[in-house]
């Protein structure tokens, strides 16, 4: 049966291809993800894959497939109210597991970077409620619903018909399941491909499944551009990206980290990562050892971390990034959020090197 | 035959244990400031030393320099004032409250001075860098003075309805501060780190805050450890000697109070030292205050340069928390005490 419907995918996305004729380059690829992921785990599906998982409507688009085809062709180019039948069409959806039967009117989103996704897909105005630490954008209806002990009862007050969220707290997924309102959950994304399925999924799961891969594509398209002006300049140079005021910092295998490695610069919190945790607390004469060319800093609000600060730490006056005054605030919000502000993390680590080449 | 000679001269044996104590701590002292994260040799650290001692150039470089002067040395300090403060408060707390359980967070310390933490981290962002230890320490003396007006109220002058009260008043401050924890669930992380302790971040700003503290109570402590061997025998033992048991277990009380909250404010809840130390001086100089409080200072130091020594270098370059140090040793060794104690008493 899977490879049944792999193969029948396959075909579709052919024709979409032959349709499309430039998007072809993009369209395999993304054809041919899916199908290998079926056959390796059946729980991580792609937001692509959400097409073959509605039976019901499969057999008669094969029949009808020239017409429809053509129509998602032109929908792209075309008007937003023809886009909004053909997404109709794509309901009930199977995202990550989840079944949505219908296009979700009333959504709660319990997870600041479900929000910003929600919002970056085009489906703010799908959104009812968002919980208290979803602070952007600024119209995202703010409630005092938490994400981080989640209330069964105040979410169903909502009468929500989707649930995006991160991780399982207090195993409320159950609770919502037993409620019958589809949820979604995400877990923490540990590189860019991650976010990106999510933003996908997201989309799928929200009926924007088309603003969603432009949305990553474009993601994609900035990020290359400015990596591969200025990895040149990152090449080698060392880092300590500060989380808060008593040296936690994050390692490569965090999302923070793979970040930075897309420039190269090489972070000095992975010797002290052995066990793979992720977050070290770092000793503070090792990070005076490791003289780090660049420092980044966030809590500058809960801890008040400015330059100065930094600068007056004992011995810290010492390291050369305080000397050549290459230290950096990033906005907690912006590192520890993979939605599509993620561009502007990628846009200080640029501004950075930007100003190492003006000194250099 | 070797146990006989100790009661006949009781006087040289415990200098005998004076001095291998303060070995041990000049020991834990001198391994504290040359190991750590930062690769500097020994003999470099003792050319450093005297290079700066002498007003002679370094050798090493200014980052080094830093390391040593700033960062190693004013931690081993820290934590040598830290850790003999809760030792000596321990031993305090146990003696006039006839307790062998008793530990410098009986009286709510702990919880207040959590709390306090916990309103200056999660309600003054940005300021709570300075205003931590001003708020830990208040909180820690508010929750003792509670815990002492509580205590009055429910039945006189007894040790135990003020241990009673501790307990009532560590609970309810410890609620408050779960609720305000996770009204400001951003805030987790860094107050949780403050609970387990730290020595992290510190500087020699710490040690001229704690100092005042070190010096006054410990001083306090030792002029009165004579009256705490009379006050562990009995309360009425002590009246007929013509000692007021009230007055000096007050002053006992606020001076261990006084010298945990200084601890407190600068290096989190470092659990076990106050109870760890205490006994094992016990055990090995037997019960007297007059040996006990001086020992459990020293041996407390001692202790706490080394367990900061392995919370550096165990997982070096990363830090681990320092009362996790402390409760992976005491945790075992309490109940070893706890079992030779009830064979002695069986």
């Amino acid at each position: 049966m899977r490879r049944l419907k792999g193969s029948l995918l396959l075909v579709m996305v052919l024709l979409i291809a032959a349709a499309c004729g430039e998007d072809s380059s993009s369209g395999l690829p993304e054809g041919t993800q899916p199908t290998t992921d079926q056959v390796s785990t059946t729980t991580t599906v792609p937001a692509t894959t959400t097409e073959v998982t509605t039976p019901t409507t499969a057999p008669t688009t094969t029949t009808v497939a020239p017409t429809t085809t053509t129509e998602a062709t032109t929908t792209t180019t075309t008007s937003p109210t023809t886009t909004t039948t053909t997404e109709v069409a794509a309901f009930p959806v199977t995202v990550a597991g989840v079944e949505i039967p219908g296009r979700p009117e009333a959504i709660v989103s319990l997870s600041p970077t479900a929000t910003e996704m929600l919002y970056g897909v085009g489906a703010g105005a799908q959104v009812v409620a968002v919980d208290d630490f979803s602070n952007y954008p600024p119209e995202a209806p703010m409630t005092d619903l938490s994400g981080f002990r989640p209330n069964l009862e105040a979410i169903a007050e909502y009468s929500p018909d989707l649930v995006v969220m991160s991780g399982n707290p207090d195993e409320i997924v159950s609770g919502l399941e037993a409620l019958g309102i589809p949820t979604l959950v995400h877990s923490a994304a540990l590189s860019l491909e991650d976010a990106y399925q999510q933003m996908r999924q997201v989309g799928a799961a929200t009926g924007h499944s088309e603003e969603a891969e432009a949305l990553v594509t474009s993601l994609q398209e900035e990020i290359t551009e400015m990596v591969s002006r200025y990895e040149d300049i990152g090449q080698g140079l060392t880092f300590y990206h500060e989380i808060s005021n008593d040296f936690f910092s994050a390692t490569s295998g965090t999302f923070i980290g793979a970040v930075y490695g897309l420039f190269g610069l090489e972070n000095i919190a992975d010797a002290a990562d052995p066990d793979g945790f992720g977050y070290p607390q770092l000793s503070a004469e090792y990070i005076l050892e490791s003289d780090p060319d660049l420092i980044f800093y966030g809590c500058a609000v809960w801890c008040g971390t400015t330059a100065e600060s930094i600068a007056e730490r004992p011995g810290w006056n010492e390291l050369s990034a305080v000397g050549n005054g290459l230290l950096f605030e990033v906005d907690d919000d912006l590192s520890s959020r993979w939605g599509p502000r993620l561009i502007e993390f990628v846009r200080i680590i640029s501004h950075t090197l930007e100003q190492v080449t003006n000194q250099g | 035959m070797s146990e006989a000679t100790p009661r006949l001269a009781p006087v040289r044996m415990r200098r005998g244990w004076l001095s291998a104590m303060l070995a041990i701590l000049v020991v834990a002292m001198v391994s504290g400031i040359t190991v750590g994260p930062a690769d500097i040799g020994p003999g470099e650290v003792f050319q450093e030393l005297f290079a700066g001692v002498f007003g002679r150039p370094s050798e090493l470089s200014a980052i080094q320099q830093a390391i040593i002067w700033e960062i190693r040395l004013p931690r081993v300090v820290l934590g040598g004032l830290v850790g003999g403060l809760l030792s000596v408060a321990g031993a305090a707390y146990q003696g006039v409250f006839r307790n062998p359980l008793a530990d410098p967070y009986l009286l709510g310390v702990a919880a207040g001075g959590g709390l306090g933490a916990t309103v200056a981290i999660a309600l003054l962002p940005g300021a709570g860098n300075t205003w931590l230890p001003i708020a830990a320490f208040g909180g820690a003396l508010g929750a003792v003075l509670l815990t002492y007006a509580v205590g009055r109220s429910l039945g006189g002058r007894s040790a135990v309805s003020l241990i009673l009260a501790g307990v009532a008043v560590a609970t309810f401050f410890t609620a408050v501060q779960t609720y305000i924890l996770q009204r400001n669930a951003e805030t987790i992380r860094q107050v949780y780190s403050w609970i387990l302790g730290l020595l992290a971040t510190t500087g020699w700003q710490e040690v001229v805050v704690v100092m005042p503290y070190a010096v006054i109570c410990g001083t306090g402590l030792i002029l009165l450890r004579r009256l705490m061997d009379v006050m562990a025998v009995g309360d009425e033992e002590a009246t007929s000697l013509g000692i007021s048991a009230v007055q000096v277990r007050a002053t006992v009380v606020v001076l261990a109070t006084l010298a945990t909250a200084a601890a407190v404010a600068v290096s989190g809840l470092i659990g076990f030292v106050g109870i760890v130390i205490p006994h094992t001086v016990r055990l090995l100089v037997g019960t007297s205050y007059r040996s006990l409080i001086p020992l459990s200072v020293v041996a407390g130091a001692a202790f706490l340069i080394l367990a900061d020594l392995v919370a550096r270098t165990i997982a070096s370059p990363a830090e681990l928390p320092i009362g996790v140090i402390t409760a992976f040793v005491g945790a075992p060794f309490f109940l070893l005490v706890l079992r030779t104690s009830r064979r002695f008493m069986s």
